[in-house]
């Protein structure tokens, strides 16, 4: 495995710095454009979320580089209020900030894997996983 | 003690001025200024140690700091120059001075070293806030002259008006672009407005719910808006979020959504040469006849 590289989200446009770094890894990588794309928008759902209910958190990427397969894992850390009812926040259409309500249940369809664990005022971990085809 | 100490800093400034312009001279090589030619960087070195010593001597000389920081902007040498050259004129002097006594002990110390540290610090503090202020200055310049570009609306022809959308969608800009297009749709008197996200890198969850409100906006006041400029990787990454963009129209290129607008408002963009040729041919039938 590679070393990790991070990025802090702050403010708004540390989210554009997450997806640009987010997506030239996945350039690097050799993801085709669709994935690259999938790939930068995950990014910016994670990093969105940070910044609108959590205000500081982190998102790392590292290259996974294993015999069978290679891929890109995304970790988004805060430390947040957390989430109380996670198989709520995972449906379609659920928002408590006025939005589409499809960010977490999207990214969930746009990377391969998905895992999230939250605990009430410690904060959210999400880690996801995109493997190269 | 200060007076003294100032007085033998002034009386030998120019034994202190050769030590300092060698160690910055020093400096030069393997650091930051490697790209300056050496002219410059002397003239500039001797005109920021003129202002170290003007403000020496009359402590309130703002115009002088004020203008050699902005000059160090204008060259782009970094502010580590500034705090370099101070850092350099603050040993020097320190130096010069305890050499000058023949018996030296901890008073005579921590006096030498209080009276630079009165002359070089707020000399530092200064530099360093011109430095920055200009900077920040520059910054929110460059802020507004891109506000003032993030949400073009061209009325292309009558009844048409087009919004192409270029960059990097964030919550201000969001607002910005909504406003700009209820207000130059009411203004151009807008049959059909479209909107081109040819230039949007990534269609995330809040700029598709931006753009819908904005197109949902745009619908109240009459009007009918067309989303355009849609590349495929956008569409599928759009479906894979799950968003519903079903309930007004979208088109993969400008150029269709021109098209459709054009056919919207009951008209048609006609080739002239066809349509002369086609005369010619009536004429030259009726000729026949």
């Amino acid at each position: 495995m590679e070393p990790q590289s991070c990025v802090n989200i702050n403010k708004e446009w540390d989210i554009v710095g997450a997806r640009q770094l987010g997506r030239e890894m996945a350039k690097k990588l050799g993801f085709g454009t669709v994935d690259q794309a999938r790939i930068a928008t995950a990014v910016s759902e994670l990093a969105r979320n940070i910044y609108l209910y959590a205000d500081k958190g982190q998102i790392c990427f590292e290259v996974i580089d294993k015999r069978e397969r290679q891929g890109l894992c995304m970790t988004a850390v805060d430390t947040g209020p957390g989430i109380s009812d996670i198989s709520k926040v995972m449906e379609d259409g659920y928002t408590t900030s006025g939005g589409l309500g499809a960010g977490l249940p999207g990214v969930k369809r746009l990377m391969d894997e998905f895992d999230i664990v939250s605990e009430i005022e410690k904060g959210t971990r999400i880690k996801t996983v995109k493997w190269i085809r | 003690m200060d007076s003294r100490f100032k007085q033998l800093i002034i009386n030998n400034s120019d034994s202190i001025v050769q030590k300092w312009m060698d160690e910055i001279a020093s400096l030069k090589s393997g650091n930051y200024t490697v790209t300056i030619s050496d002219e410059l960087y002397e003239s500039t070195n001797r005109e920021f140690v003129n202002v170290i010593f003007t403000s020496i001597r009359n402590q309130g000389s703002t115009k002088a700091v004020e203008e050699f920081s902005e000059k160090i902007i204008n060259l782009g040498w970094p502010l580590s120059y500034i705090t370099d050259g101070l850092q350099v004129f603050r040993r020097v002097s320190t130096e010069y001075l305890l050499g000058q006594s023949e018996k030296v002990d901890s008073d005579y110390f921590s006096n030498v070293f209080t009276s630079v540290d009165n002359w070089v610090e707020p000399l530092i503090r200064e530099l360093v806030n011109e430095y920055s202020g200009s900077w920040e200055h520059i910054l929110s310049l460059q802020r507004v002259a891109l506000q003032e570009l993030s949400a073009p609306l061209i009325p292309v022809m009558e009844n048409i008006t087009i919004m192409p959308l270029i960059g990097t969608i964030d919550t201000d800009r969001a607002k910005l672009i909504m406003e700009n297009l209820l207000e130059g749709a009411m203004k151009h008197n807008s049959e059909v407005v479209l909107i081109d996200i040819t230039g949007v890198p990534v269609v995330d969850t809040m700029v598709a719910h931006h753009i819908i409100q904005a197109a949902e906006a745009v619908r109240l006041i009459g009007s009918t808006c067309i989303l355009v400029g849609i590349r495929p990787e956008i569409a599928q990454t759009i479906i894979n979020l799950g968003i519903d963009l079903s309930n007004f129209p979208t088109k993969s290129t400008l150029k269709k959504g021109f098209t459709k607008a054009l056919e919207i408002t009951g008209r048609r963009v006609v080739d002239i040469d066809v349509k002369r040729n086609n005369i010619e041919h009536i004429m030259d039938s009726l000729q026949g006849e």
